[in-house]
């Protein structure tokens, strides 16, 4: 049995300790926001975030995050109560096809934790690891200063309240 | 960072002496000699020219001083920004403090564009710029000194008819006494043969060939020689291995740890790309790779030729390789690391196990050089940071593990990479080279 | 996707209880014997897919209820048609756009409008569906006023409630007994007038996109029905290569695996958990021998072998008129080598195998077409097979989406009553997937005095674009089993719309013009449709010698395009584009250049102009693109954030292939196969900023998008490398060893 803490919520599994992430995050648990994209740490589609790092969910085995807390997509919002960087991701209709997406948001995500202010050039850095085909990169971009906009101002609204 | 690499060339197998005294012992030969040669430190300026034009030289004068730029390397240091070519500015740290690489466009007020091929010859070969300062040994002209002179004609060529670029560089940020430029004067009595290479007697026009390339333009030695304490490679260990930018530089000699003896044909593949056998360059030796890439490829041949040749037969104490380097002891690597063998199979097995499948991936880890080398840093950065092709480039990517696997995990995979895959000992202090190479800023 | 997935077929053929039911299709596909995705229009009369299924309620549903469910024989792939088609609905029916469903593309659900290709959804279903969303209101109005007992025309109708004068009302749901709207459309339709949409021309956020960034079921690699099993094949190492021998002992003993599945060359294993089933697949590699098959073109011989094929050759324009006489003339020749669609997740499907019929879900872009297909390859007929689409990873074009629901189909019917779930590896899409065909072009045009065209020759050298389904023989899986389906012989696609010589046609006043099109039967490799198809390459091809030309005589790139064209559609998106650009005052600065190009996509398409600025490091040869301005006339916009999204995309993408992308190959196998060995555009090399403006043209037909900026986009950009360094690149991709050698 090994325990992983995935959103919040500890999970007790049966699973062969060599698995990757990606497989029992969405065989055994049932959740979509890590796709498969090559398997080789190559595109970035598989990225969850672990302590608010991001990680490629489909070169890391289950057994090296036991006790750590991952985050998936599915932990920033649901589509009836979006986070503030899936709303960016809505309001700048940040998608085409949207397989990349989930990858994109969570890496955005971890950046924003750790630089609430990135400059263009550090976001391009930091999703150039994540590949996208359709071509949305623009929006993908436009999403992400968004939720960082956004999300600096509910930071000064807290501070001022 | 001097202290870093000093304290792990002390480690290095055929080091002796602690780096502070040597470091004594240079100043006091560094200061009698620059003192003795005081009068020589002053050296003339050389008159500014009317910057040439492209109609100055041949067009096949400027391709071929493109191909001997590409392969010494210059734009490793004299170029930071893609789109302002050998305009300089790159910082390059040595244990003495930053020295900046300086605009070699011909630029006129910023750049070289005042200086004649006689002044552009005399910097190449005696380390001395138009306005007669020394510069600082950084800049390899302890090799450049030995290429001929229609090679460094045709280098002068390429870089007077590249774009001018205005961009002044930062002046060096060095500590007393390493500013004061006359000093090199004394360094060069010591340490600068100045001339062509003699030629060589081995009577193999191909290998005197790729001598001349790999000592006079490519600067091998540079980062394949363990440094004196006045960063001065040392003559008698030319290719035992050294250290670059805190990757480990494996021997180019009999010494090379190697599991796979290179051969002319792997090292040509190495050089030119990538080789099924041991895998491609990473670190500081991927540019170098794609530096080659310009030069014909006789000459890239020819370079293999040469290092094949120093490489010799394998020195006879060496850890003996085993007779198939693959998967030497799984089962009792398995039984020793545990931990690093669960994290060996899910992190890594699905590339690095795919018989070679998988692109830039070798048929086993067992055949990198590096991991039967005495330094973990290598494979440690690697596993850190990953591997990364330049943009829109065919090239190895591997992801980078740092904050996925933590410095006990990376000791752990290590630890069991090393029993798995080679006969050579266990590297003895895993854990602090992880934190030590992790601590360190975040390149790019 | 339709709705949710049960473990049963039977679950799937109830609950779809409504009062106009299946029976509305079956005239649709009575007609349609071969099933072979283009049935001979019954309707030929009506607008857009209206031709092929003229029922009005093929398209629209209305239910007991109230509820409206509008029915697409077009499949979502990420470009939005799903919320398109809506937005025309909504607006004809009067009806608030969350009131209405929307199905895709299911054999069992929807019209067949083959496939979901050739920027054709906006003409032929959003068409179809708009005129039959007007005629089903005008119909049910026409009913009420029976009802009420007034005119038809004082009756109000807002929200699926008619309202006469007097206040009386009644609902559609009251309406719609028995099968009223089972009636043949119309040729024209009462359309809602351009001043009162309040839908159409607005940018309605996409129904899709919520899911998708929240991480609710969007996809066919979602789909988890109870009992489901997953598969993964292993592939021949290279075309053409056969399984000479197989040890499958060692893996069949293993506990998680249930099954080793081997036809002839085709192989697979299925497992309970998914890691079980890769790891299984990869120690059944391991255990099998492959005779490997005919050798490759040699990597840098690809263009010769190309030119020594046998070809067919086709005039497809000559026209001959009085015009000035050539005082000088230019030859070029263009070339594009081999790409990939490259799909960020590789093709999925899920097929369940009960009671002597199949059902597979798959994101293939013709349901029908590979219904008939499966249906070939597994014996069975038609009516005991059903594709349902669900969204995948974009696809653009051709993929590998219909071999993997072959995959699926086959290992479904080795384990009958379990879905299977199949997920191609990273190297299966890209070493198996039908490549975008390598082509070469040749153009010769003399100009007279005044700088004016006179004569235009131009011959274009390709493969076929279309190895799609129907037939079985095109579906990979199929050409391995024992028994195999051999590949049909290729077809070059005809024109108006082309394959190879998609756009090759210019849409410039040429007075002498000739066009050939020497089709090349034989495929050195796999190839089939990547978006544009032959226009990607024609157009760039065109666009860069109207550049070489406009050169030549010393003429402004954009003047001299807008001197040569007499459409004022398009001359009006070439003024826009470079009004917008600022191109008349566009700044000179050192490496940096700007490029002009313009198509109508097909000529019978939408209309773009773009602008584009590049940036080149000389010593290394990098082409960066630094911005985009396009104008885009798609006839009518529906949504124009969907059409900015869409041409955006095409820009970035184009920009990939055109300055990164080439299939490479060794003497027997395609080396190029991850994304290590086939780079692509990633984020650090995306344009700073891209613009579009819409020509918008209500009233006029709505034109597609999705394939619009491709041959622009790689012209503008081997343009704008000329205007910035003078050397012109006429093989894609621009290669920066040749521009950085060209600038020694």
């Amino acid at each position: 049995m090994l325990r992983l803490t995935v959103n919040g919520r500890d999970h007790d599994l049966d699973v062969d300790p060599d698995t990757p992430l990606l497989y029992v995050l969405r065989d055994d648990l049932a959740l979509n926001g890590a796709r498969y994209g090559c398997g080789l740490g190559q595109c970035g589609a598989c990225t969850v975030a672990v302590e608010g790092r991001p990680v490629l969910s489909c070169v890391t085995p289950v057994s090296v995050l036991a006790g750590r807390s991952i985050l998936t997509l599915e932990g920033l919002g649901t589509p009836e109560q979006p986070g503030t960087i899936q709303r960016a991701f809505v309001a700048e209709q940040a998608a085409q096809c949207g397989y990349c997406i989930p990858g994109m948001i969570v890496r955005a995500h971890a950046l924003l934790v750790q630089n609430p202010d990135p400059s263009d050039a550090e976001i391009r850095r930091s999703l150039n690891l994540n590949l996208c085909r359709c071509g949305t990169h623009l929006r993908i971009l436009a999403a992400v200063h968004r939720a960082a906009r956004e999300t600096r101002g509910a930071a000064s609204e807290d501070d001022r309240s | 960072m001097w202290r870093r690499l000093a304290s792990r060339r002390e480690r290095n197998p055929g080091r002796r002496s602690p780096w502070w005294r040597r470091l004594i012992v240079g100043f006091g030969l560094l200061a009698v000699a620059g003192g003795a040669a005081f009068f020589l430190a002053w050296q003339p300026a050389i008159e500014p020219v009317s910057t040439p034009d492209r109609a100055s030289f041949q067009p096949d004068q400027i391709r071929k001083g493109a191909a001997l730029a590409s392969a010494g390397f210059c734009s490793t240091c004299h170029t930071t920004d893609e789109t302002k070519p050998f305009a300089g500015g790159y910082p390059l740290k040595t244990p003495f403090g930053t020295i900046y690489g300086t605009n070699i466009t011909p630029d006129r007020d910023t750049g070289i564009g005042t200086w004649s091929l006689a002044a552009f010859r005399r910097s190449m070969r005696e380390g001395i710029d138009r306005a007669g300062s020394h510069l600082y040994p950084a800049f390899p002209y302890t090799h450049f000194t030995q290429l001929t002179d229609g090679d460094i004609e045709a280098l002068y060529a390429y870089l007077m008819t590249r774009d001018a670029v205005r961009a002044e560089a930062p002046e060096p940020d060095l500590p007393f006494p390493y500013s004061i430029r006359p000093l090199l004067a004394g360094w060069n009595l010591l340490f600068l043969r100045v001339g062509p290479l003699p030629a060589g007697d081995s009577g193999d026009p191909v290998l005197e060939r790729g001598r001349y390339l790999s000592e006079a333009l490519s600067h091998c030695s540079a980062c394949h020689a363990p440094r004196n304490a006045l960063r001065a490679e040392r003559a008698e260990l030319h290719f035992a291995g050294g250290m670059a930018e805190g990757w480990w530089s494996p021997p180019l000699d009999r010494s090379s740890p190697a599991p796979v003896p290179w051969t002319r044909e792997t090292l040509f593949n190495y050089l030119h790309s990538w080789d099924s056998a041991h895998g491609g360059a990473a670190g500081p030796m991927k540019p170098v790779v794609a530096g080659l890439g310009r030069l014909p490829e006789a000459d890239v041949r020819a370079i293999a030729r040469y290092v094949a040749a120093t490489m010799g037969l394998p020195a006879p104490d060496r850890p003996a390789p085993a007779e198939k380097p693959t998967d030497i002891a799984p089962a009792r690597a398995d039984e020793i690391h545990r931990r690093g063998a669960g994290i060996y199979r899910g992190a890594c097995a699905s590339c690095h196990e795919s018989g070679g499948r998988v692109p830039f991936t070798v048929a086993s880890l067992g055949q990198h050089t590096t991991l039967a080398g005495p330094l973990p840093d290598n494979v440690i950065r690697v596993i850190l940071e990953g591997v990364h092709p330049p943009e829109g480039e065919v090239g190895a990517i591997m992801p980078g593990y740092a904050g996925v696997l933590d410095a006990d995990q990376i000791a752990d995979l290590l630890a069991y990479l090393r029993v798995r895959f080679t006969n050579a000992p266990a590297w003895p202090a895993l854990k602090d080279d992880v934190r030590r190479i992790g601590a360190e800023e975040p390149k790019g | 996707m339709s709705e949710p997935i049960a473990p049963t077929r039977r679950t799937f053929l109830t609950g779809t209880g409504s009062l106009i039911v299946a029976f509305s299709l079956r005239p649709a596909l009575a007609q349609q014997e071969a099933l072979d995705g283009q049935p001979p229009p019954p309707a030929p009369h009506l607008p857009g897919s209206l031709k092929r299924s003229p029922w009005l309620d093929s398209w629209i549903r209305v239910d007991a209820d109230g509820s409206v469910t509008v029915r697409t024989g077009k499949a979502e792939l990420g470009q939005g048609i799903r919320t398109a088609v809506l937005q025309v609905a909504a607006e004809e029916l009067r009806l608030e756009p969350a009131r209405v469903r929307v199905v895709t593309a299911d054999t069992e659900e929807t019209a067949n409008e083959g496939y979901t290709a050739g920027s054709h959804s906006m003409q032929d279903s959003a068409t179809a569906i708009r005129h039959a969303a007007a005629q089903v209101r005008t119909l049910l109005a026409d009913l009420a006023a029976a009802r009420l007992g007034t005119e038809a025309a004082v009756l109000t109708v807002a929200d699926g409630v008619v309202r006469a004068l007097d206040g009386r009302q009644v609902t559609w749901g009251e309406l719609v007994a028995g099968d009223v709207l089972h009636v043949e459309a119309q040729p024209a339709s009462s359309f809602v007038p351009t001043d009162e949409r309040r839908v159409i021309g607005t940018s309605l956020p996409r129904l899709d996109i919520p899911a998708k960034v929240t991480g609710a079921s969007a996809y066919v690699q979602d789909l988890r029905p109870p009992g489901m099993v997953h598969a993964r094949v292993v592939r021949p190492p290279s075309p053409g290569a056969r399984l000479r021998a197989l040890d499958a002992a060692a893996v069949e003993r293993r506990p998680s695996v249930i099954k080793v599945v081997r036809d002839g060359s085709f192989l697979a294993v299925v497992a309970e958990k998914e890691w079980a089933a890769i790891t299984a697949m990869e120690a059944l590699a391991a255990h099998a021998t492959w005779t490997e098959g005919a050798a490759l073109p040699e990597a840098d011989r690809i263009f010769e072998t190309l030119a020594g094929l046998p070809v067919e050759e086709h005039v497809v324009h000559d026209s001959r008129a009085a015009a000035g006489s050539p005082a000088r003339t230019l030859e070029a020749t263009y070339r594009r080598r081999y790409q990939l669609h490259g799909s960020i997740g590789p093709s999925c499907a899920l097929a369940l195998f009960a009671d002597e019929t199949l059902t597979v879900w798959s994101h293939a872009q013709g349901m029908f077409p590979l219904r008939a297909a499966l249906a070939e390859m597994l014996r069975m007929r038609p009516e005991q097979v059903r594709c349902v689409h669900v969204e995948g990873s974009g696809c653009y074009g051709h993929n590998a989406a219909d071999d993997a629901a072959a995959d699926a189909a086959l290992i479904a019917r080795a384990v009958p009553g379990r879905p299977v779930r199949l997920q191609l590896m990273r190297e299966q899409e890209h070493l198996t997937e039908p490549c975008g065909p390598a082509m070469m072009t040749r153009v010769r045009a003399s100009l007279d005095a005044a700088g004016t065209i006179v004569d235009w020759d131009y011959a274009v050298r390709s493969n076929t674009h279309l190895t799609r389904p129907p037939g079985a023989g095109n579906l990979l899986p199929a050409q391995l089993l024992a028994e195999p389906f051999a590949p049909p012989r290729p077809k070059p696609l005809l024109q108006p719309e082309g394959g190879g010589d998609r756009n090759a046609i210019p849409l410039y006043r040429l007075p002498n013009a000739r066009v050939l099109h020497q089709f090349v039967p034989e495929m050195p490799l796999r190839v089939s449709a990547l978006r544009a198809l032959g226009a990607y390459v024609n157009v760039f091809s065109i666009e860069s010698f109207m550049d070489e030309l406009a050169a030549a005589v010393g003429q402004d790139p954009v003047a001299f395009r807008l001197q040569h064209l007499e459409d004022a559609r398009a001359q009006a998106v070439i003024r826009t584009a470079a009004e917008r650009a600022g191109w008349s005052d566009r700044q000179r600065a050192r490496n940096r250049g700007h490029g002009f190009a313009f198509a109508r996509y097909k000529n019978l398409g939408a209309y773009l102009a773009l602008a584009v600025e590049v940036e080149i490091a000389r010593e290394t040869g990098r082409i960066r693109l630094r911005r985009a301005v396009a104008a885009i006339d798609a006839g009518e916009a529906v949504n124009p954030d969907g059409i900015r999204n869409q041409v955006e995309g095409g820009i970035i993408q184009s920009t990939s292939w055109t300055l990164y992308e080439q299939v490479t190959v060794d003497r027997s196998r395609i080396t190029s196969r991850d994304w290590s060995t086939y780079p692509i555009l990633r984020m650090q090399a995306a344009p700073e900023r891209i613009e579009i403006h819409i020509l918008d043209r209500p009233g006029e037909p709505f034109l597609g998008t999705g394939e619009a900026a491709q041959g622009p986009t790689a012209a503008a950009l081997g343009n704008a490398v000329a205007d910035a360094v003078g050397v012109r690149l006429r093989e894609i991709p621009l290669r920066r060893d040749v521009l950085r050698e060209a600038l020694t």
